[in-house]
């Protein structure tokens, strides 16, 4: 049996599949577009109106003239809506706040432990008497940290808090939410302990344990329960783009970590590429949908338009669908796995840009002739990068699976600098742009120093640009060297210094961001700053005002 | 889309997909093969140093999958032929990892089989090769004023150690370096079929 013609089979049927089913949920007005179901995230009337809980009195009216110019005068929202869009966030106040706490709380953890495993690439005899302390240990409680963490928590807490808004319901069971967080964020702690005593599961991305499994994944399912009973007693009748990818991707999580933490069932190389399918998908179907559904709220919201083509949306949800969770293969390229998988997930790892290209046109689209406002605006300022680094990201993850370029950047730091491209300045600048939208909606309360999310936005975008255009560089030629049998192996690690020291800069500077973040957070949460408004976690009728006067 | 059950189904779907594709199907490939004819099985103590390995995470810099002479130098930097699944018939968990900070090390026994090496270069790695940015083991190693009976005493080139003191390793420092000189799949094995 040829396995290259047998992959090649499989792939195409596999694709024809997800585009049959793409077409068959689509079937009802397929080449229609959708411009009520688009506009599901306003309430009667408020399209035209920008929306950016972040900017105080001055900054928001001044971003509405802005907008007003090339729009129109909005005509003023329902006011029965807006009240019901209200009781929403207050039902999911709480544990919204819970999540964002504990993200901010790994958030620093993880930098701590990053910036300290990077200087030690380039200065390895510093810390070298503590067993916790070694590379290979820091490296591991940082990427647990921040996925499990900060990227996790941070995701939970989109979800939690736009369902309700997005369903017109309140939050079901958030009680059950909270328990679930606690029960997470227990087994994340006990799991960074774990690695840095040295009891790990060894396998890259699946480090923590399975015995501390077990309650990372009860706190994961009693996040769910509450989101699908919250879809179960929905009050709209269509199901809004993000929530399908919410909802998708608190599944998808689900399944991803109960498979891959299954204990003594994988074996071998079959071992590794359930790894790798975990691995690759932990991104692929948690972190990206969930940011990619976040961008498709926040960017229409904070503009008060409507996204151009809700079809392409659909279009852009199967496919990724339907090509990503099969790419995870492309990490074993050249390794000990059967042809035909590697095949199969190069082969899908270019399929995506598909949805890649659906997302970017879409929101190129909609902020056509609008991206000014970005200047007012601190949540669209994050969102529009974020997604901008989700188009580069994704490009150049498909070009890394293609074969030849694979050859080169396989084994090297140009996978960090990729990883980081689509963890940090994607994944991770979206839930800024989020948290900045969302908190003082959660706390009834502004951010009390607007300068201060300019300064973190800068430091973000400048140090995970630093971060990642030397580090890819320098990975870059790490592999060129490595190919040349001609040059001694140590060549590879010498020509990758001078990057790896710019990686400890850049580092830093994202480390300071994330200092002024969570200082700004912690600020907040105290009450800090000028009192512009009146009520705490809970509502009371000043909070109303406070929330929709302006 | 309005129906919540076409949404969830579909989901399900594409995941179950790519999990029989990743999972199940190499699974099946893979779950009742036969080890390597040349391969030993682990003794204790180099499981112990495998444990030791994983704890400390040099999984991260360091493959243990040579590739395809076609597709690098692997063989020529003397890390070995191209591995097959066989070869990894006692690994659990597997240690195949995606980085090459440092080189590859499923046949490092067979490269550099001492135990006065491999214990003095993890003790400072730079006494050994110059400019290597692998970190320093020191805490696999204590420090005594004299060696007594039974002591594992690393001797390092002139320069690294503590002056007064010896350098003796702990024990699982000597079950790491156990477990690195039973890195050994030079046997020969057909080439596994289905590679490109």
């Amino acid at each position: 049996m040829d396995s290259a013609i047998l992959s090649l089979l499989g792939a195409f049927v596999l694709s024809i599949l997800g585009l049959f089913a793409f077409i068959w949920s689509l079937r009802k007005g397929l080449l229609v577009e959708n411009p009520a179901g688009a506009g599901l995230i306003f309430a009667r009337g408020e399209i035209g109106q920008i929306d950016d809980p972040a900017l105080g009195g001055d900054a928001h009216a001044a971003l509405q003239d802005a907008a007003s110019t090339s729009l129109g005068a909005p005509r003023g929202a329902d006011p029965d809506e807006v009240r019901a869009r209200l009781e929403s966030d207050r039902s999911s106040a709480f544990p919204v706040f819970m999540f964002i706490a504990f993200a901010c709380l790994w958030l620093l953890v993880g930098s701590a432990a990053g910036l300290t495993a990077s200087v030690k690439l380039h200065a390895p005899d510093w810390l070298v008497d503590d067993a916790w302390l070694t590379f290979g240990r820091l490296r591991a409680v940082h990427t647990n940290a921040v996925f499990y963490g900060w990227v996790s928590n941070a995701c939970i807490a989109v979800i939690l808090w736009l369902l309700p808004r997005l369903l017109r319901t309140r939050l079901a069971g958030a009680g059950w939410a909270m328990l679930g967080g606690s029960l997470l964020n227990a087994g994340v702690a006990a799991g960074i302990g774990a690695i840095a005593s040295g009891w790990s599961d060894g396998m890259e991305f699946l480090e923590i344990p399975w015995q501390i499994d077990v309650f990372i994944f009860g706190g994961i399912a009693l996040v769910i329960l509450p989101a699908l009973y919250t879809l179960a007693r929905r009050k709209v009748e269509h199901l809004y783009v993000s929530v399908w990818y919410f909802i998708a991707s608190l599944l998808w999580v689900a399944v991803l970590f109960l498979v891959a933490n299954l204990p003594g069932v994988h074996v071998g190389v079959q071992q590794a590429t359930t790894n790798w399918w975990f691995g690759h998908n932990v991104l692929g179907l948690w972190f990206t949908p969930v940011s990619v559904g976040a961008i498709y709220y926040f960017l229409p919201k904070v503009l008060g338009r409507p996204v151009v083509s809700y079809n392409l949306s659909l279009l852009g949800f199967w496919t990724l669908a339907f090509f990503y969770p099969q790419v995870g293969g492309h990490h074993l390229i050249g390794g000990p796995v059967p042809g035909w998988l590697t095949t199969l997930s190069i082969v899908q790892s270019v399929m995506m840009v598909i949805p890649v290209v659906a997302f970017s046109i879409n929101q190129g689209g909609t902020l056509w002739g609008r991206m000014n406002l970005a200047i007012y605006s601190p949540t669209l300022r994050f969102m529009m990068f974020g997604g901008l680094m989700y188009f580069a990201s994704s490009v150049e993850g498909s070009l890394e699976a293609l074969r030849s370029v694979n050859q080169v950047a396989h084994f090297t730091h140009f996978t960090v600098a990729h990883a980081h491209l689509g963890a940090y300045s994607f994944v991770t600048m979206v839930m800024f742009g989020a948290i900045y939208f969302m908190l003082p909606r959660v706390l009834a309360w502004e951010w009390p120093y607007p300068k201060l999310i300019t300064l973190h936005f800068w430091l973000a975008v400048i140090g995970g640009l630093l971060y990642v255009i030397p580090l890819s560089i320098g990975g870059w030629l790490q592999g060129l060297a490595m190919l040349d049998a001609s040059r001694p192996f140590i060549d590879s690690v010498t020509v990758t210094m001078p990057y790896l020291e710019w990686r400890s800069i850049a580092g830093a500077m994202l480390t300071i961001g994330h200092l002024v973040f969570v200082g700004h957070f912690f600020a907040m949460a105290l009450r800090f700053g000028p009192n512009r408004a009146g009520a705490a976690l809970f509502w009371t009728p000043s909070g109303e005002a406070m929330a929709h006067g302006k | 889309m309005e129906n919540e059950l076409k949404l969830t189904a579909g989901a399900v779907a594409s995941l179950g997909i790519a999990t029989a594709a990743l999972v199940v199907l190499p699974y099946l490939q893979v779950h009742d093969l036969e080890p390597a004819a040349g391969l030993k099985p682990y003794t204790e103590q180099q499981l112990r140093g495998r444990q030791v390995y994983i704890a400390n995470g040099c999984v991260y810099c360091h493959s243990q999958q040579p590739r395809d002479r076609n597709f690098g130098p692997d063989f020529e930097r003397g890390w070995g032929r191209a591995s097959v699944p066989a070869d990894y018939f006692h690994d659990r968990p597997h240690l195949l990892g995606t980085m090459r900070t440092g080189p590859d090390l499923l046949n490092i026994g067979v490269r550099q089989p001492s135990l006065d090496w491999h214990l003095g270069h993890l003790y400072q790695p730079r006494a050994y090769v110059q400019g290597s940015n692998m970190p320093a083991y020191r805490y696999l190693f204590v420090h005594k004023d004299a060696a007594e009976t039974g002591d594992v005493v690393v001797a390092v080139p002139p320069g690294h150690g503590v002056p007064g003191k010896v350098i003796v390793a702990t024990r699982d420092a000597t079950d790491l370096v156990r477990y690195l000189q039973s890195l050994d799949r030079s046997y020969p094995v057909l080439p596994a079929s289905g590679r490109p």
